[in-house]
């Protein structure tokens, strides 16, 4: 092979090389000026937003002091977007200074400045922006979209009912992710059956498994709700209709959960069941003291997920009419024409689910960072 | 009547076979090294004797019972025999005393007390007793293999097979680890191991086997084996190794 492609060492000949750092750089006036235009353009946008909100407040027979107080603050923190903006401005001067003065290095941590602050402007002005946009379609047509979503009066009256209501979902939820913890690990505990003997089992927890992740959770809740009674099985016939949703989802989330803990038995290295068997343990002595416990930690942050999934598909409970928190709202929305109560049961959720999704990100970071450290 | 006795056993993993009639016996009190090229089968061989792996043919007898075959009851058999892995394989999620109690009190049913008193001991024989509430993760390469040797002697198995226990070490470690293994030697403990460590195997052990082709190809006194060897395949194995200057 002829290293043709590769530079000829400059030893002996001419003079030794030098770094090229490039030459004296431009001022980024083009970058600068478009985050001008930007940040005036959403400014005065935002401006005459903040006036349509008071004009809004105002009229709805809001009124006193801590409107206009308002009023300041808000068209205040409008303006905070010109700060990088100005910043940037001082740095492009100094560019042009730099330049200049025939000082490279100078020009070009003066230049880099100008433009991270440019594009930092030009950051949050889109943010604002957004905003902008967002409070205008809550505006829009006489403020109709606000008072459908968020008619503050009807919220707070309604209020006690939905979050009485909300404790029906709750209920379903906790109940169904205990019997799910358990449920998921027995199927699990099939799929891996030993032997010839345990392959009936493995078949079964396999179908199982399939079958009712293909089902739509709504439908299991709707056969199970409306079919079991149907049927007039003793005994389970006599069943709470909550009693019913909860085993619906315990059924459709159980296979999830059974694969999860598959997944996570599977992550343990053949070598640890090596090791324990070969100290005389059993197979299910090898899975309960040495594998599972292992897999658990991995498994945590998939299971947390498929809790969050399961608290929302409660709402789904409604089909077969139990007065969930979201059946109680929607009576409430078609007895008011109105949404609000909706919008109650839907930041209802978003509490509860929110910190319980950061909860699993910080996990998962946290054992990232154990994995690049080198530990287990 | 040899202690281990490994009679024509073979044994193949789809088209590749590992073992073609291959035998061996292993007396009490006796250690035997195995040596051999990479994928000779050392491993496996060892694997087999403690139930892990399945021959297809042939038979192994422990004390001349026969261990292998239908209606062997492995996790008895594996109580007596006891097995120490290349990578330690040491439960990360217990600590040492753990790692060394749970076999003794889930299988041998020992009291929680009786089995740290057991391991405790085990462990300040080896250096090891300022370790017992450590997790493995915080120990070095050479004391997780000296706790993985406790724990396998904490089973009080009749045989211990090694498999190239020190081949994962850092070298200023290795000492350590075959210190142990002399120790054993000395009080008699019956010992099968697979070993890249030349000068070691010829100290300890009375009798190597050079496993090739499926078959032991080569055994005697390591005397013998290692200075005037009978036959080419061993001689060409132990001019590499020499080459290598790891001898
Ligand atoms: N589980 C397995 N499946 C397929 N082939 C295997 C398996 N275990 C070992 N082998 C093969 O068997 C041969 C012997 O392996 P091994 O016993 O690990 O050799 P050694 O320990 O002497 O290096 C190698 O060729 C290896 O690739
Ligand atoms: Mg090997």
């Amino acid at each position: 092979m002829g290293a043709t492609t590769h530079r000829a060492p400059s030893a002996g000949t001419g003079p030794a090389r030098r770094l090229d750092i490039g030459r004296m750089p431009a001022a980024p006036t083009a970058l600068l000026l478009s985050a001008l235009v930007m940040v005036i353009a959403v400014e005065a946008g935002s401006l005459y937003t903040i006036g349509a909100i008071r004009k809004a407040l105002l009229g709805g027979g809001f009124a006193g002091w801590w409107v206009s107080a308002a009023f300041v603050l808000l068209t205040l923190m409008s303006t905070m977007i010109a700060l990088p903006l100005i910043r940037a401005f001082n740095r492009w001067r100094d560019v042009r200074r730099a330049i200049a003065r025939n000082d490279i290095v100078a020009a070009r941590v003066a230049r880099s400045e100008a433009h991270d602050r440019s594009w930092i402007a030009i950051g949050y002005t889109f943010a604002q922006f957004i905003v902008v946009l967002a409070v205008q379609f809550l505006l829009a047509n006489n403020q109709a979209v606000a008072k459908t979503f968020f008619y503050v009066p009807l919220i707070v009256e309604t209020f006690p009912l939905v979050l009485k209501a909300f404790w029906v979902n709750i209920e379903i939820f906790v109940v169904a992710e205990v019997l799910v913890l358990v449920w998921g690990l027995i199927v699990a505990l099939a799929m891996f059956a030993p032997g010839t003997a345990g392959k009936p089992l493995r078949i079964i927890a396999a179908v199982y498994v399939d079958v009712f992740r293909a089902i739509p959770a709504i439908l299991v809740i709707f056969l199970v709700g409306f079919g079991v009674p149907l049927t007039g099985v003793p005994i389970l016939k006599d069943f709470s209709l909550t009693s019913y949703v909860i085993i619906a989802l315990t059924l459709t989330v159980g296979a999830y959960v059974a694969e999860t803990y598959r997944a996570g038995i599977q992550s343990i290295h053949w070598s640890q069941t090596a090791a324990a068997r070969s100290l005389g343990l059993s197979h299910m002595q090898t899975l309960r003291y040495v594998i599972v416990p292992q897999g658990v930690r991995h498994i945590i942050p998939p299971l947390l997920n498929q809790f969050i999934a399961l608290q929302k598909d409660t709402a789904l409970v409604n089909v077969v009419g139990v007065i969930d928190s979201f059946n109680q709202s929607m009576l409430i929305a078609a007895n008011h024409y109105n949404l609000s109560a909706v919008t109650t049961v839907a930041v209802l959720f978003i509490a509860i689910s929110i910190p319980q999704t950061r909860f699993v990100e910080r996990m998962m970071q946290r054992d990232r960072a154990r994995l690049r450290a080198g530990g287990v | 009547m040899a202690f281990i006795e490994i009679r024509d056993i073979s044994k193949s993993y789809g088209d590749l076979s590992v073992f073609n009639h291959l035998s061996l016996s292993v007396d009490e009190h006796e250690v035997v090294s195995l040596i051999g090229p990479s994928g000779s089968g050392k491993s496996t061989l060892l694997r087999c004797i403690n139930g892990l792996e399945a021959i297809d043919h042939g038979e192994i007898r422990v004390h001349g019972d026969r261990i292998t075959g239908p209606g062997v009851d492995v996790n008895a058999l594996r109580r007596d025999i006891g097995i120490v892995f290349q990578g330690y394989n040491l439960f990360p999620h217990m600590t040492v005393l753990g790692n060394v109690t749970l076999a003794p009190i889930k299988v041998l049913r020992l009291s929680k007390a009786a089995a740290e008193e057991r391991a405790m001991a085990l462990l300040s024989r080896f250096g090891l007793a300022n370790k017992a509430r450590e997790y493995p993760d915080r120990l070095s390469g050479g004391q997780q293999q000296r706790v993985a040797i406790v724990r396998a002697l904490a089973m009080d198995p009749l045989v211990l097979l090694l498999d190239e226990i020190t081949s994962a070490l850092d070298p200023e470690l290795v000492s350590e680890v075959l210190n142990i293994v002399r120790d054993l030697a000395e009080e008699g403990m019956t010992m099968l191991l697979a070993t890249h460590e030349m000068g070691f195997a010829r100290e300890v052990s009375s009798k190597v086997c050079f496993l090739c082709d499926g078959s032991v190809y080569e055994e005697g006194p390591p005397d013998k084996i290692f200075d005037e060897p009978a036959r080419e395949r061993t001689r060409a194995f132990l001019r590499n190794i020499r080459d290598a200057k790891r001898i």
